[in-house]
């Protein structure tokens, strides 16, 4: 931790009360966010990206979803304790966040403006016409051609990559110190996408806004991120500066993870090597590491406890038991190395 | 827009056209006439009659002449009580129906939403239990079993309210209204009330809410601002069924209560076929409720902005 940091998660476990019992979709992460940086979350659907980022700002659907234990250090306060009173002056003006579906994202039964301005309202004193001239600034600042009339219009009227526009402009309008994008662009054409990472790259320097950024496409990563967090299982398995991981990475599940996601810059979809096996089941997760089942070099202390996180550099930990002094060696280009004691 | 609402108008004249061709050929075609019931007539006051009704000329002459006297606004005259005529007694009526009806709607709309709004919160929760179970009740009992039993407990035992009595047309005093209003709104009420619920669950769950909440807005205004305009939507495209239902329903809960209102009439006409009231009163109700069906339209359109009326595909 230093003083660039301004967000800092602590031992976060958050669960999901369900008829067949306790989900527990995050176990215990921790991370870090620095200003004005990018840090993206990867991990195979449904490892806790989503849990996490909206636990953030108490997002999760509750009930079923609670905040165990864990500290969520946001300036001076810890935001798993502050009250919600003070939660609602904090979302929209001091963390912004964007979603997934631009299409359902929007209310559409009130105009953009009016979903841009309520917020504006909501935080500052501005007036009506105060708040509306703003809410066409921030259109404008999107790159929405014509604000001065888009404002007035619903969200049916605007096209897919413009609704992300607004989005932006909605979470943006109150210049948040944090960002958080769940896969921001995943719904939206290829070339769109390239416009709205374009689009948030530049906001992002112009307002010195540090995003979470959480994505299933590496090329969405190299393009934006300056640093990386691999979950799985509910926690957090590997974290690095962006080169750590691309070229680096010490956990074998991140090796998988490089080979089975699309990235924009290089493979194509059947370059893809899906990971054979599926997730752990998290209403009973494993006492070890969680990728044990599929991990092709899991040994039987993998399967015992979970791995300790190891300094691989200043900037990347892993936590592996691979790691430990008496572990063979493994290397991810070398299968051969993946025969191992069960 | 202009041009949506002149579509319509013709559309709904034709409508009330075809009802009442197929109204008229239908009541001819049921056995029996006005005076066929009542004690053997002698044979020329019976000529007599059938010569003032026209009902002595052929069928068709008949239709012309009706569908002449309707065009003029005219429905003719009860044949068993020729005294009055059929506007005279649509307007003593529908004063006193439209109160009833009226009432029930604001019933069954206002509670409907209300009690499926906190059904919905309180969703697997006792209140929420308790609610659907009257729900399920509200649409099981038929209201000609409803209104006689509140008659005999919320009138008869416990006398809280005045049954079998109306008072004065549309301005009755409205504790005479009151067990009418709520035996006629009961089916209507637990519809609303069910999907309200539904609609407002799915919209709870809808991603715009947590855009909403993503902004910092307190419950109270996600709700007001967000969650109820669009949980209502489906409300307000059943009002045009649920007045039909008030409508029909209408005719038994006047005939129990013993309302003078156009379903006591109705009924009445039909089993003595006073041809000249039934036409009058279904061409009259079926005006109501296609005009009924235009507004609820327009009302959408209103709440709904991705409803735009008249537009043609794709637009
Ligand atoms: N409302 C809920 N009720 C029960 N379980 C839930 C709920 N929301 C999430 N979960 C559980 O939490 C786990 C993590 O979900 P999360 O949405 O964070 O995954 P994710 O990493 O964002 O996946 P994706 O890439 O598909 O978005 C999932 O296994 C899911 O079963
Ligand atoms: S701890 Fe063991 S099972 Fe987990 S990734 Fe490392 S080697 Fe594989
Ligand atoms: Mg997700």
């Amino acid at each position: 931790m230093t003083n660039q940091t301004i967000l800092q998660i602590e031992g976060l476990h958050v669960s999901f009360q369900t008829y067949n019992g306790e989900v527990k979709a995050v176990r215990g992460v921790d991370l870090h966010l620095d200003k004005g940086e990018t840090l993206a979350i990867v991990g195979e659907s449904g490892s806790g990206k989503s849990v996490t980022a909206q636990s953030i700002v108490r997002l999760i659907p509750s009930p079923p979803g609670v905040i165990k234990s864990g500290t969520i250090r946001f300036g001076e306060r810890d935001l798993t304790q502050v009250p919600d009173q003070e939660m609602y002056k904090i979302r929209g003006s001091e963390i912004g966040m964007i979603f997934q579906d631009p299409m359902t994202s929007l209310n559409p039964t009130m105009t953009v403006g009016r979903q841009i301005t309520e917020g504006l309202q909501w935080h500052h004193d501005f007036g009506k016409g105060e708040a509306l001239q703003k809410a066409v600034e921030m259109l404008r600042l999107v790159g929405i051609p014509n604000p001065e009339r888009r404002i007035h219009q619903y969200p049916h009227q605007y096209s897919g990559g413009m609704r992300q526009r607004a989005m932006i402009a909605i979470a943006l309008a109150c210049n948040p110190k944090i960002l958080i994008a769940d896969e921001p662009t995943t719904a939206l054409d290829v070339t769109i996408q390239a416009q709205i990472l374009d689009l948030m790259k530049e906001l992002q320097q112009k307002m010195e806004t540090a995003i979470i950024l959480i994505t299933h496409d590496l090329g969405v990563v190299a393009e934006m991120a300056q640093r990386v967090a691999v979950m799985y299982g509910g926690k957090v398995v590997e974290t690095g500066r962006v080169d750590d991981i691309f070229h680096r990475s010490r956990h074998p599940y991140t090796w998988g993870l490089m080979d089975s996601m699309p990235r924009l810059d290089q493979k194509r979809e059947d370059d893809l090597i899906p990971i054979p096996g599926s997730p752990p089941d998290l209403l009973d997760p494993p006492r070890g590491c969680p990728f044990a089942d599929r991990c092709p070099h899991a040994m039987y202390i993998c399967h015992e406890e979970m791995p300790a996180w190891t300094e691989v550099s200043d900037s990347h930990q892993v936590s592996c038991w691979l790691e430990h002094p008496d572990a063979p060696a493994a290397d991810r280009d070398e299968p051969a190395a993946r025969v191992n004691i069960r | 827009m202009a041009r949506y609402i002149g579509q319509r108008l013709i559309l709904l004249l034709v409508t009330l056209w075809l009802i009442s061709t197929v109204t008229f050929v239908l009541m001819h075609s049921i056995p029996g006439d006005p005076f066929s019931s009542e004690k053997k007539l002698p044979e020329q006051t019976l000529r007599a009659l059938e010569a003032k009704y026209n009902l002595d000329k052929p069928l068709p002459q008949q239709y012309v002449l009706y569908m002449k006297n309707l065009a003029t606004g005219d429905l003719g005259i009860s044949i068993k009580t020729p005294s009055r005529s059929v506007n005279e007694i649509l307007s003593a009526g529908f004063p006193v129906s439209a109160r009833l009806g009226l009432q029930a709607i604001v019933i069954a709309s206002f509670a409907g939403v209300i009690m499926g709004m906190i059904a919905a919160i309180r969703q697997n929760r006792p209140t929420d239990y308790i609610l659907m179970v009257v729900a399920v009740l509200g649409l099981s009992v038929p209201n000609f079993v409803l209104g006689p039993l509140m008659q005999k407990y919320l009138g008869l035992e416990w006398e809280i309210f005045p049954i079998a009595s109306w008072g004065d047309g549309f301005g009755s005093e409205f504790q005479y209204t009151v067990l009418p209003s709520i035996a006629l709104s009961f089916l209507p009420l637990a519809l609303v009330t069910r999907l309200m619920r539904s609609s407002m669950l799915d919209v709870l769950g809808q991603d715009y809410i947590r855009t909403a909440r993503a902004k910092g807005l307190p419950p109270l205004k996600v709700f007001s601002r967000h969650t109820l305009r669009n949980a209502i939507i489906p409300v307000v495209t059943i009002l045009g069924p649920i007045t039909i239902n008030i409508l029909t329903g209408s005719f038994v809960i006047e005939k129990i209560f013993s309302i003078p209102g156009i379903g006591k009439y109705f009924v009445d006409s039909i089993s003595n076929r006073d041809y000249s009231v039934i036409m009058g009163v279904t061409i009259f109700y079926s005006a109501l409720l296609v005009m009924m069906n235009f507004v609820v339209d327009l009302l959408y359109g209103l709440i709904d902005p991705r409803i735009k009326l008249g537009a043609k595909e794709g637009n």
